[in-house]
């Protein structure tokens, strides 16, 4: 139930609704684009940027936040701990356990290799299970990889790395039929047909859905893998650094038990980083779509062992965070609304933009509107939003469309008595994805010997913006790759003796640039919203 | 701005705390000093791992939610379930065959079934646990599927069956037997894969990726666009 006087303006919404039905707004050309996110893009705000000081990208800009965290002390003492008496002795050790770690995993195995998972809390509790609109893969007649290829380099600004991207969209549909086989149920018509949707940026309708339980249903079809191929892991363990040896390549990875307190010594051949993303280190103070291990500690782990990152100054502020209820705040209003047919409207029941546009234009629209143009509306609790018209959906495409297209988001809103099927969705833009991360090649190999990552925490292949449903794509497209790279390396490394000497340099280098005071030690591993004796806070709670 | 929020009692494991009103249960631990390792995950409501368990101080009646999705009441006495113990079978998916006897086979206690409905009225996801299970009973392989799929495997409805047995593990057996066996094939997945195998694409794309700056941009303005309606349901 909203407030009487959002009600209010609610009912100019519903004014507008039979001009909208037929009403286009055209797409923008890139040049508008360009000027509204350099004028309204949180990436903009250069006082949200450090340059590094320290590391291999020493130089390049990235978020305060991320900065402190790449610049941070070790929590390992390399005089106490002898990385040579390891716990586990395997060929690939995988860190972090989301869609491409599962992937990974799976592949590596499948090759013969000893495969070990570790991660910070459940066998697959990552972002990949909050991923709700679909994953994209160009298999339909009227479409192709090349169509898709353009798309994705089109939403990235042209900036993306061309050979990713050619991986990406090449692998795609054999990456869909690999889930299938594993027992992914696909939305699909009567005939077999895959049943797919069009979002922003993407010239054709191209997503891949399970309802708006995509990332779900895949989540939890690998984890049930995993265990039935019987692939040791091991919970509640972050990685808290990587172990190398006396040739500089990777031998492992030290552990910590977070119940137990114990550090774990795990000697590896290769390791597969697929750590995720980094929401949780709510960048400008923004809320997030993100789980609650997503703390950016495999860019923190894979920069001190000397892999290099890249376009980590842009961030990807998903357009449509709910602003209310209080409860819900940043938490992700998937696409798949404006998908289907939902158009973003001001205080004044008009659009203001094509509600399918890639994200950084769409969340750009939506700052312009609040800030610049004063067309938001305000909640109770004191932050801005827009409208997102879902009931236009059923009108759209018919009564019972929303019910069964997005169950989950009917389900999160009708707890706090809002019928989405009836009234919009106050909606604001909430930090979701980081574009950028650990720079690979096409079988996710990094500079690093024996370093391999996939996933949320690599970068290139989205460029600075990724479009919808190449995330949970690439998870699988570069998982896989990545995990059968892994296993094919570590038959082939001749080993060395494992060291921390890499450690030692670190916490000389942050000395010498006079860091090592200045610095938390990382990585974070959690968030902390745990009130302190000052009382309670609005940044306290807007974490969430 | 915002008002200052109305303070309500509540109960954590016993200990007496007062919260704003408008905080989920997750958020109202967390304000109260407790930080989560267990019991928290996406904190959106997908990933089943803060599975809670509440009854109100004069109300013994127990009651389960997400802790993240569940805003706090005036007198709710909380608790977080950590783990809780279930049987997973495992098996070989390429060697199964998508018949309904083979739920019984690899979970024969789904027998043991007596109808209480407690999985049902301890789901947070509202579905129809006990039907789903009755189901799984019949053989039902597809209807298993359907019924089951917004399960996000929080372990609620196993916690509470009297007879130990995982609902949760079973519908996702159906739903992989499903989704590999007896769902239609897709014809254009299984053509476009062999396309892409025999190099359709390449000689475009290796155009795209040779293509200059400026030339790529134009073809990107200029690409037409699928409307984002599809036509078939008129």
């Amino acid at each position: 139930m909203y407030p009487a006087y959002l009600e209010e303006s609610i009912h100019l919404v519903e004014d507008t609704r039979v001009r909208r039905l037929i009403e286009t707004i055209p797409r923008l050309a890139e040049d508008e684009k360009a000027d509204l996110l350099r004028e309204y893009h949180p990436d903009y705000i250069a006082t949200s940027m450090h340059k590094l000081q320290v590391g291999i990208n020493k130089g390049d800009a990235t978020p305060l936040e991320l900065a402190d965290l790449l610049e941070g002390n070790s929590r390992i003492d390399p005089d106490r701990i002898d990385p040579s008496k390891p716990d586990h002795n395997v060929d690939v050790l995988v860190i972090g356990c989301g869609g491409a770690g599962a992937s990974a995993a799976l592949l590596a195995h499948e090759a013969g290799a000893r495969v070990f998972i570790t991660t910070k809390l459940r066998l697959g509790d990552a972002n990949t299970v909050g991923a709700q609109a679909g994953t994209q893969a160009a298999d339909r007649p009227n479409d192709s990889p090349a169509i898709h290829y353009l798309d994705t380099m089109g939403g990235g600004h042209f900036e993306n790395i061309p050979e990713l991207v050619e991986v990406l969209v090449k692998d795609a549909p054999s990456a869909i039929k690999w889930l299938e086989k594993l027992g992914v149920n696909w939305d699909k018509e009567p005939d077999g047909a895959m049943y797919e949707l069009s979002g922003g940026g993407t010239s054709r309708r191209r997503l891949h859905s399970a309802r708006d339980y995509t990332g779900l249903e895949e989540m939890r079809v690998l984890r049930d893998e995993l265990q039935n191929k019987k692939i040791d892991y091991l919970e509640f363990a972050p990685a808290v650094e990587l172990i190398l040896d006396d040739r500089g390549q990777i031998a492992g990875a030290i552990l910590l038990n977070m119940e137990t307190e114990e550090l774990i010594i795990v000697r590896a051949r290769a390791v597969v980083m697929t750590t995720g993303g980094i929401g949780r280190l709510h960048i400008q103070g923004f809320p997030t779509t993100n789980h609650y291990g997503a703390t950016a500690d495999g860019l923190v782990l894979a920069y001190r062992a000397g892999a290099e990152l890249i376009f980590i100054d842009t961030m990807q502020y998903h357009p449509t965070g709910a602003v209310y209820p209080l409860q819900i705040l940043g938490q992700l209003v998937t696409e798949k609304v404006r998908t289907l047919g939902a158009q973003l409207v001001n205080s004044n029941g008009e659009q203001f933009v094509m509600p399918l546009e890639p994200r950084d234009t769409v969340a750009s629209a939506i700052i312009r509107e609040c800030q610049g143009r004063q067309y938001g509306l305000r909640t109770p609790n004191g932050e801005l939003g827009v409208w997102l018209d879902s009931p236009m959906i059923d009108i759209l495409r018919g009564e019972g469309t929303i019910a069964r297209e997005l169950p989950a988001m009917v389900r999160q809103f009708r707890r706090f008595n809002i019928d989405i099927t009836r009234e919009p969705i106050l909606v604001y833009p909430t930090l979701h994805y980081q574009n950028g991360g650990i720079k690979i090649d096409t079988d996710g190999a990094t500079n690093v010997p024996g370093l391999y990552a996939a996933g949320e925490c690599t970068g290139g292949v989205h460029g600075r913006n990724r479009l919808i449903g190449n995330s949970t794509l690439e998870l699988f497209v570069f998982g896989r790759r990545a995990g059968r790279a892994a296993a094919r390396y570590a038959k082939e490394v001749k080993r060395g003796s494992p060291t921390l000497e890499h450690l030692r340099q670190w916490q000389k280098d942050l000395e010498r640039a006079g860091l090592a005071r200045e610095r938390p030690v990382s990585p974070r591993l959690l968030p902390d919203y745990v009130k302190r004796a000052h009382g309670y806070t609005r940044q306290v709670f807007q974490a969430d | 701005m915002a008002e200052q929020a109305r303070l309500i009692d509540i109960y954590i494991m016993g200990r007496h705390c007062q919260v704003p009103e408008g905080l989920t249960i997750l958020t109202a631990l967390e304000y109260s000093g407790y930080r989560m390792l267990r019991g928290c995950g996406c904190r959106a409501g997908f990933c089943g791992a803060c599975a809670t368990i509440y009854n109100f101080k004069n109300d013994p009646q127990l009651r389960y939610d997400l802790a993240c999705q569940k805003a706090v009441e005036p007198d709710m006495c909380l608790v977080q379930i950590p783990f809780f113990p279930a049987a997973k079978a495992v098996y070989d998916l390429e060697k199964l065959e998508p018949d309904g006897e083979k739920i019984k086979a690899l979970y024969p206690d789904i027998v043991k079934c007596f109808g209480c409905n407690t999985c049902t009225k301890t789901c947070p996801q509202e579905l129809e646990v006990m039907w789903f299970m009755t189901d799984a009973l019949r053989g039902d392989i597809r209807a298993v599927a359907d019924k089951s799929f917004d399960c996000v495997m929080c372990g609620l409805c196993a916690a509470r069956c009297p007879q130990g047995l995982v609902p949760y593990n079973v519908a996702l057996l159906c739903r992989r037997l499903y989704g590999r066996y007896l769902a239609p094939v897709s014809e254009h997945l299984d053509n476009r894969i062999s396309e892409i195998e025999s190099g359709k694409f390449d000689a475009e794309i290796e155009g795209l990726k040779e293509a200059g700056n400026k030339e790529l941009r134009r073809r990107y303005a200029e690409r037409d666009m699928e409307p984002a309606l599809e036509q078939h349901w008129e």
